[in-house]
C-alpha cells in the first residue's frame, strides 16, 4: 500500500503542491497539457487544496490525508459518504450533505469544504481524478512529498 | 457465536463493522422496528429540503447487511429481553436466541402534555423518516408550521422546511436557541442569522395552550401571544429508550449505564448511542451524548469486546458538527464556568476556547464558521494534550501540527497513522 509521505527538511514552502492539487481536481480534456491548463484555471483565484503547506520561519512541510488505518472522519459521517476503497479514504460528493462533522473529527485537519460549500473534500492520492497519481508528489521540485510503500514498523 | 443487535443505525453499524473487521464467523442478526435499510438519521433535514433523497441518504450500500452476512429483521419489534434464557421476545411471538446482545434502540421523542394538544390532528415529531415523509406530504407554500423547541432537531427541521414554506414560528422555553450547545453570546449570532432566513422566534416561553381556529389551529402562549398554525412539530427533547433494559432488571439513570466498551451491569448485554449514558471523558462523569459519531463509537467498542477481538474504544466527549443556511457550527468538549473562555467576534466568525491554564488543556470550543483544521482541536481536548502556554496560543490563533515537536510531527508526516 502506497501513502502519501512529507519530509519537511526539504520542503522549500514553494506551495506549488497547494497548485498542483486544486488543478488535479478540476475536470481536464483527456490528453490536454496540465500544465498550461493550471495558470488559466487558477491564477488569482483562491484555491481549497487537498494538501496544505504549514509553515513558520523554520520549519515547512506539506500535509495531506494521511489515511489512517481507523478513519475518525468515516466513523463520524453521518451520511456514511465516506469510506474505504483499497486503502483510501473516499467521500461520495452525492452522498455527503456538507454538515462538516468530517472536519470536526479529522485530528490531522485535513478535510476542507468544497468550493461550493455542500459537500467536503480531501486528498483521494488522485486516484478519482484525472491525474492517476498524486500530483502533489509529482510536481514537487524538491521531493519533499513522496508516494511510498508502507513500511510495517 | 451469535451477536444480536437490536436497532439499526450509527450504533448497530458500528458493531457490525467491528466484529467483520476481523471476525468472519459469527452470526449476526439485526433486529429493528423501522423496516428500512439502515439511513442517516441526521439527515433527514436534508432530505426534506431537497438536498438529498432515500437511495443517497442510506447510510451503508444497498449490499451492506449481505456482504457482511447479516440476518435482517426489519420491521420487527423487540418487546422483551429475557436475561436467563438469552433470548428476545419479538411482537409477533416469536424468540429469538443470542450469546452477545447489542441493545442500540435510539431515543424517542418526547411530547409534554399541554391543555388542548389532543385537540391537535396535524402533529408530528422530528426523528424518523417516515417524520419527514409525513411532513413533505402535508407543508406547501401556505402551510404554517409551528415548531415546538430551537434545539437541534427543531431547527434542522425548520430549516428542512424552509425550502417549502416560508410561514415557520419556533418557540422554546429556554431565552436562546441551541441552549443545549451554545452559550448567550454565540446563540445570539445565530438567532440572528436565523431570523434573517425568514424564522420567526418565541424564546423564553411555551405553549399555555392549544385550541382550534378556523383554519387550522392556534397556540397561545405563556406569554401571551397567539400563533395560529396548520401544522405542529414537537421538538421539545427526546428520552433514551431504556425499557427493555429496565424491564430486565439492568441498570438505568436516564439512559441505560454502559462502562467504556458498552456493557450493561447484565451478563452479555451490551449498550450503544442514544439510549445510553456513557462516561465523558472531560469530566469522568456518565452522560447522554446522543450524537451520531459517539453512538459509532460505542457501537464499535461494544462490537469488539462481543466479539472477543482486541478491547479498544475511542474515549467519548460531547461533540457537534451542525449547519444552519450556509452558517456552520462546530463544538467540542465542555465549556467549565470556572475557566475565562478566550473569544473572537468578527465578521466573518467567532470562537471561543475553554483552555485551562493550570492543567495546561483545552477543554472546549466553539466555533461559528473559522472552523477550518478544527479537527485538530477536537483531538486536544478528547487526549487531553498537555500544552505550554505558548504552544496553546499558537494553535489557538492558527490550528497545526507547526505547535508540535519534530518527533511528534515526523510520526504524523513519516508514518502510516491511525486514529484511534
Amino acid at each position: 500500500m502506497k501513502r502519501i509521505f512529507a519530509r519537511e527538511e526539504w520542503c522549500l514552502a514553494c506551495h506549488l503542491c497547494e497548485y498542483h492539487c486544486a488543478n488535479a481536481n478540476l475536470p481536464h480534456k483527456e490528453g490536454g497539457n496540465f500544465n498550461a491548463e493550471m495558470a488559466r484555471n487558477l491564477k488569482g483565484r483562491a484555491i481549497r487544496p487537498r494538501i496544505r503547506v504549514e509553515e513558520d520561519d523554520r520549519v515547512h512541510f506539506a500535509l495531506s490525508c494521511r489515511h489512517c488505518d481507523e478513519p475518525a472522519c468515516k466513523k463520524s459521517c453521518i451520511s456514511g459518504a465516506i469510506s474505504m476503497i483499497n486503502g483510501v479514504v473516499c467521500i461520495d460528493r452525492d452522498k455527503c450533505v456538507g454538515c462538516y462533522t468530517c472536519i470536526l473529527a479529522c485530528p490531522y485537519g485535513t478535510i476542507v469544504p468544497s468550493d461550493d460549500g455542500h459537500a467536503a473534500q480531501k486528498c483521494e492520492l488522485c486516484m478519482q481524478n484525472s491525474c492517476g497519481e498524486p500530483a502533489c508528489v509529482a510536481h514537487c521540485p524538491n521531493r519533499a512529498i513522496v508516494y511510498e510503500e508502507v513500511l510495517d514498523e | 457465536m451469535k451477536h444480536v443487535i437490536i436497532g439499526n443505525s450509527a450504533g448497530a453499524i458500528g458493531c457490525i463493522e467491528a466484529i467483520r473487521h476481523e471476525n468472519t464467523e459469527d452470526e449476526i442478526v439485526v433486529i429493528a422496528s423501522e423496516p428500512h435499510h439502515t439511513y442517516g438519521r441526521p439527515l433527514i433535514s436534508y432530505y426534506l429540503e431537497g438536498r438529498t433523497d432515500r437511495q443517497r441518504m442510506k447510510y451503508r450500500a444497498d449490499d451492506f447487511y449481505e456482504k457482511n452476512c447479516v440476518q435482517t429483521m426489519l420491521g420487527e419489534t423487540v418487546t422483551k429481553i429475557l436475561p436467563e434464557e438469552k433470548k428476545v421476545a419479538l411482537q409477533s411471538g416469536d424468540l429469538v436466541s443470542y450469546d452477545k446482545l447489542l441493545v442500540a434502540t435510539g431515543s424517542s421523542p418526547v411530547i409534554f402534555p399541554a391543555e388542548g394538544l389532543e385537540l391537535v390532528k396535524d402533529i408530528t415529531t422530528f426523528t424518523t423518516l417516515d417524520d419527514a415523509e409525513y411532513l413533505l406530504e402535508r407543508v406547501n407554500a401556505d402551510a404554517r408550521v409551528f415548531i415546538v423547541g430551537a434545539g437541534l432537531i427543531g431547527l434542522k427541521c425548520a430549516e428542512g422546511l424552509r425550502a417549502l414554506t416560508e410561514h415557520i414560528t419556533v418557540c422554546d422555553l429556554a431565552p436562546r436557541v441551541l441552549s443545549s450547545i451554545l452559550p448567550e453570546q454565540p446563540a445570539r449570532i445565530m438567532r440572528e442569522h436565523l431570523e434573517a432566513h425568514g424564522l420567526k422566534f418565541c424564546l423564553g416561553t411555551g405553549v399555555q395552550r392549544f385550541s382550534v381556529a378556523e383554519r387550522g389551529y392556534v397556540a397561545l402562549l405563556q406569554s401571551g401571544e397567539p400563533i395560529a398554525f396548520d401544522l405542529l412539530v414537537y421538538a421539545a427533547g427526546v428520552r433514551p429508550n431504556t425499557g427493555l433494559i429496565k424491564d430486565a432488571g439492568g441498570e438505568v439513570n436516564r439512559g441505560i449505564l454502559v462502562d467504556e466498551y458498552g456493557r450493561t451491569n447484565l451478563p452479555d448485554i451490551y449498550a450503544a448511542g442514544d439510549c445510553t449514558e456513557a462516561v465523558d471523558v472531560c469530566t469522568g462523569a456518565r452522560k447522554i451524548m446522543a450524537l451520531l459519531p459517539n453512538a459509532y463509537f460505542q457501537g464499535e467498542a461494544a462490537g469488539r469486546h462481543m466479539a472477543g477481538l482486541a478491547a479498544e474504544h475511542t474515549p467519548l466527549i460531547p461533540e457537534n458538527a451542525i449547519g444552519f443556511f450556509g452558517k456552520h457550527i462546530l463544538s467540542a468538549g465542555i465549556y467549565p464556568e470556572a475557566l475565562t473562555p478566550q473569544e473572537e467576534n468578527t465578521e466573518e466568525y467567532y470562537k471561543c476556547f475553554y483552555f485551562d491554564e493550570a492543567e495546561g488543556k483545552l477543554r472546549g470550543y466553539i466555533l461559528i464558521e473559522g472552523f477550518a483544521r478544527a479537527g485538530i482541536y477536537t483531538a486536544l481536548v478528547r487526549d487531553g494534550t498537555k500544552l505550554r502556554p505558548a504552544q496553546w496560543e499558537r494553535l489557538r490563533r492558527e490550528p497545526g501540527l507547526l505547535a508540535f515537536d519534530i518527533m511528534t510531527r515526523a510520526k504524523i508526516l513519516r508514518k502510516k497513522v491511525g486514529a484511534k
